[in-house]
């Protein structure tokens, strides 16, 4: 059963702060996204699986606009809302919607400066100078990443003195920094080991309770483990939408129930 | 078998790499050697300050007149006897020897006159040449003189590090413009890679047309005549292709996660370019800019016709009328100077100093360009480490 075209995914399940509506993203002439409807509710775990090249990445990036940065990439039709504002809107400023819609990499991407610049850098930008501000904002954001007891003694160190999976955490850390309300997350553990994972996904079930976030992952475990929904794409269309335990358990839709038996994908 | 070929092979690499260093050793040794001459004293401080701070003069010298007619006597008489003995048969080694012994006696004796002749001739910058109250009396004396022999290469050295300086400070600010426009906000396309491509080929265009745009520009058309300014211009354009393609390679040399990483914070493009890519491509820039401008400083065809003058009296910030002055007026250049020196005077024991000192001179200066450069490099680098 693939989605009807005009039917909401999620739509009436919690309280929606992403609205997807007839959604069509292409790159130059080869489309990427088919008419995508979804809601992504408030303060839980969104996680989109599907197989490389479904688009699952390419969507999540529509919501902080970062497909911008590529010229040949465009909306077909729809829109996406965020608190109820089309986001692809003429009027809207794509700095103060990035401020809401934080990101967390697949790689992680600390900037060659310290610790302490890091966290601090979304705030510099905005004009923030006062050392006692920063400092405050510095220790509450690593707190909330759980790395302040790891690193409050090397806070002007370089941070890319760090292990992999605490430069993962330094980039959550740092994107919780300018306080947005929803967290992106591409792939954020797929470069990280095991026990690094494990913190990450600990730190995602913390951040859930203060903020919504959207991860695309590659393993159905993680997605098992972490979400509270679970959507599934493939060759760019969204084919499932549900609660994580009835995506996993009860798939509806013959594909789904064939990628997660690992039949495909 | 293939062993030989082996050999041969490694071989052939290295002499030609012992060739080319051996080549570059002699250059550099023979100016360093014959230009320290000039450039250094025995007496302290060691540094000979007139040199390198007076303006060039011109070399007046009086030589004994007595000694030098026996001088001259003295090589025509063994150039004769020279012609004597190569016209002898092979049987006449008695006759030979003979010639020898006289040959030998008269090179000790020119020996000998040589070093009374340089204690005894007379020497005059144009500054005491004009002072004398009296001329040597020209029945004791032989008089010639050297132009740009006596003096200091002073304006030279001030007229170079202000070109240097300025070009530089332009060809910085042009680069840096053009190389993020081309790696940051200009669209991948055939116009970029023309442009790309058009940029490369400028730094194949010679020196030589470099100085006539330069001239017919900034000289001619801006009317700005031989001056400070329309030579940094030139200089900066020069050396600019090989900025803007440098910069840029060192700014997509930035991995793209820095942007992305900076723009997902909320920070506009420019504020991304402007603290999450300058500074970390700027090790990458200076040192190609810095090297850049080294190697155009040390061409002679660009300034000749936009900024150098042959001779100039006053040094840049004397005799100005109004501040602006400054860039309006020609200066006196090293490389400019090393030619005039080298091809317009002739070579001899009075000229010699002043062709070596100044391109040993300069040699230090661009040295201090290059290493000045890796020094920043490092100092950079260690700032911002990736």
């Amino acid at each position: 059963m693939s989605t009807e075209s005009n039917k909401i995914a999620g739509e009436g399940t919690g309280t929606p702060i992403i609205k997807i509506r007839n959604f069509d993203f292409a790159y130059g002439d080869s489309q990427a996204l088919f008419n995508i409807n979804m809601d992504i509710n408030e303060k839980e775990v969104t996680a989109f699986i599907g197989p490389s090249g479904c688009g699952k990445s390419t969507f999540l990036r529509c919501f902080n606009r970062m497909n911008d940065l590529i010229d040949i990439a465009r909306i077909k039709t729809g829109e996406i809302q965020i608190s109820d504002v089309n986001i692809y809107d003429k009027e809207v400023d794509v700095i103060e919607l990035r401020k809401h819609v934080g990101m967390v990499f697949q790689k992680s991407n600390p900037f060659p400066k310290s610790i302490y610049d890091n966290i601090a850098y979304g705030l510099r930008i905005q004009g923030v100078k006062k050392k006692v501000e920063l400092d405050e904002v510095v220790e509450r954001c690593l707190r909330s990443a759980a790395l302040w007891d790891e690193v409050k003694d090397r806070l002007s160190e370089s941070a890319l003195g760090m292990s992999g999976g605490q430069q993962q955490r330094l980039c959550i850390a740092r994107a919780l920094a300018v306080q947005p309300k929803i967290l992106l997350m591409d792939e954020p553990c797929s470069a990280l080991d095991p026990i690094a994972t494990a913190k990450v996904e600990e730190l995602i079930h913390e951040l859930k309770k203060d903020y919504t976030i959207v991860i695309v992952t590659h393993s159905m475990q993680q997605a098992a483990r972490v979400s509270d929904r679970t959507a599934f794409f493939y060759l760019g269309k969204l084919i499932e939408y549900g609660q994580t335990d009835q995506i996993f358990m009860t798939p509806r839709d013959p594909q789904t129930e064939a990628y997660i038996s690992g039949r495909f994908g | 078998m293939t062993s030989t070929i082996e050999t041969i092979t490694s071989w052939t690499f290295r002499l030609a790499t012992y060739f080319v260093i051996l080549c570059a050793g002699y250059l550099f040794l023979d100016i360093a050697v014959n230009g320290s001459k000039a450039v250094f004293t025995t007496k302290a401080p060691f540094i000979n300050v007139a040199f390198l701070t007076e303006k060039p003069q011109t070399l007046h010298v009086f030589e004994p007149k007595e000694i030098d007619a026996e001088l001259k006597s003295s090589k025509a008489k063994i150039v004769s006897l020279k012609a004597e003995s190569r016209n002898l048969g092979s049987g006449e080694t008695e006759a030979s020897s003979e010639l020898a012994t006289q040959i030998e006696a008269l090179e000790k004796r020119i020996k000998a006159l040589d070093i009374e002749r340089k204690a005894g001739r007379l020497m005059y910058g144009d500054n005491d040449y004009r002072a004398l109250t009296e001329e040597p009396s020209s029945e004791q004396y032989v008089y010639s003189n050297y132009a740009y022999s006596g003096g200091g290469i002073g304006p030279a050295i001030v007229g170079t590090c202000l070109l240097v300086a300025g070009s530089i400070t332009i060809a910085l600010i042009l680069g840096i413009l053009c190389a993020v426009f081309l790696s940051e906000y200009s669209r991948p396309g055939k116009t970029l890679q023309l442009i790309r491509l058009s940029v490369l080929n400028l730094s194949g265009v010679p020196s030589i047309v470099f100085g006539l745009f330069g001239f017919g520009m900034f000289v001619l058309f801006f009317d700005w005549g031989v001056s400070l300014l329309a030579g940094w211009f030139t200089l900066a354009i020069m050396a600019l292709p090989v900025i803007i393609a440098a910069s840029e390679e060192s700014m997509r040399a930035i991995p793209k996660g820095f942007r992305e990483g900076s723009l997902a914070l909320g920070a506009s493009k420019w504020t991304t370019i402007r603290t999450n890519v300058l500074p970390y491509a700027m090790p990458g820039i200076l040192t190609s800019s810095i090297m850049g401008v080294a190697r155009v400083a040390g061409e002679t065809a660009p300034i000749m016709f936009t900024a150098a003058f042959a001779l100039r009296d006053q040094l840049p910030w004397e005799g100005l009328k109004q501040p602006t002055d400054f860039f309006f007026q020609g200066v006196m250049a090293l490389p400019y100077h090393i030619y005039v020196v080298s091809s317009k005077i002739p070579q001899n024991e009075y000229t010699r100093n002043m062709q070596y000192g100044a391109a040993f001179v300069f040699l230090l200066i661009v040295g201090f360009f290059a290493l000045s450069s890796i020094i920043l490099r490092i100092q950079v680098r260690k700032k911002y480490k990736w």
